[in-house]
């Protein structure tokens, strides 16, 4: 009979497909896990609603819970996701990889365009701007460094 | 609220978003080949989410979003004539849809954060907090434009459009946020929901090519 426990350490295993030195259980998206009667319900959010990803994940974790023996149920929580929901090991992976964690959420107009909260994950600077508010996923905008002339992709705050 | 007015609202984003994807790869620059880019697939993915609910509404064996966004007749889609129009490679008049929309999209947010319906006041917070990012752009745009003469045109003919986006009921909120007058019933002639514009009919011969060409194809 499977856990609760061991079906949150195999989704924790699972790279997210578009920052896969992150995990799905570092970025928040798993909500809840209930285990019953041979299945595992899985409560999920996406990131962002237009996140290409989700397709690719949901089929993974799919994967992962039919490999533990149980009968997987992914739903889509109703609550929208938040930057917030990244654990600090996943802020820390983000940094090692090159990707400025999220601001803590406030409302993204003011934290976006804020000096200071984004320091370089290259130097460790303060000293970086905005260049586009839209990176190559909707969950990522465009900043560099004037500091040690880096570009870098930040993680939206939402 | 009902089937049709969801599909009201996932129309409008699915369609803007396919405009809005037109600019990729052509954009005066790269930053904003990006930033089109972006905003056409966060549009498309809240379209997605409202053909969900929709889909979850109608009840019928084998509709979901994507049937509800590409199988149905030209007559049968809810989108405003606002988003249907074919506008690159205008820059001016792509910018001052882009400010309008996204400023009469915002009344409508807040109105549907408010329902008494669980997922769709959930679903509308949640679009909300995305749809942040495009009004900084649309804003930052319009600032930048400013009195550009082209630009002031094309706010001033699309107007009456925008206004006609939202019901009527919410009109003279964004008529106080545009510091404008609500239009008349004269401009607003052919231009609300309901009826479709000229360009509407080649948008959907080729949003809905791929799948009409093998009906019930997997991907």
């Amino acid at each position: 009979m499977v856990t609760a426990a061991a079906v949150w350490d195999a989704l924790a295993e699972i790279p997210d497909p578009e920052i896969p030195t992150v995990s799905l259980v570092d970025l928040g998206v798993i909500r809840e896990v209930e285990v019953g009667d041979g299945r595992v319900r899985v409560s999920f959010t996406p990131t962002f609603l237009g996140c290409p990803a989700v397709e690719v994940m949901r089929s993974l974790m799919a994967e992962r819970i039919r490999e533990l023996g149980a009968e997987p149920e992914i739903d889509v929580a109703s609550e929208g996701w938040s930057s917030d929901w990244i654990s600090e090991e996943g802020r820390r992976k983000l940094r090692e990889s090159g990707f400025a964690p999220p601001a803590h959420a406030g409302p993204a107009t003011l934290v976006q365009i804020q000096t200071g909260q984004h320091p370089c994950p290259y130097c460790g600077s303060d000293d970086t701007r905005l260049e586009n508010l839209f990176g190559p996923t909707p969950c990522r905008s465009i900043r560099y460094c004037d500091a040690c002339r880096q570009p870098f992709e930040q993680f939206k705050t939402l | 609220m009902s089937a049709q007015e969801l599909l009201a609202l996932a129309d409008d984003e699915l369609v803007l978003g396919w405009r809005n994807s037109e600019w990729t790869g052509i954009a005066p620059f790269l930053e904003e080949d990006v930033a089109f880019s972006s905003i056409a697939q966060t549009e498309i993915g809240h379209a997605r989410a409202w053909y969900e609910l929709a889909a979850r509404l109608i009840e019928r064996e084998g509709v979901d979003a994507d049937t509800l966004a590409f199988d149905r007749e030209p007559g049968e889609y809810r989108c405003a004539p606002f988003v249907e129009m074919r506008l690159v490679p205008d820059w001016a008049a792509t910018i001052a849809r882009h400010w309008l929309y996204e400023t009469a999209d915002r009344i409508r947010i807040e109105t549907l954060k408010g329902s008494e319906e669980r997922a769709v006041a959930a679903l509308a917070e949640k679009i909300d907090r995305e749809e942040a990012y495009h009004r900084m752009h649309a804003q930052m745009w319009a600032e930048r434009l400013g009195e550009e003469p082209r630009f002031v045109a094309a706010v001033e003919e699309l107007w009456p459009y925008a206004a006609a986006l939202l019901p009527p009921e919410q009109r003279s909120t964004l008529a106080t946020t545009m510091s404008r007058e609500i239009p008349g019933n004269g401009p607003l002639l052919g231009k609300e929901r309901g009826q479709h514009s000229d360009d509407f009919a080649p948008l959907w011969e080729e949003m809905t090519m791929v799948r009409r060409s093998v009906p019930g194809a997997a991907w």
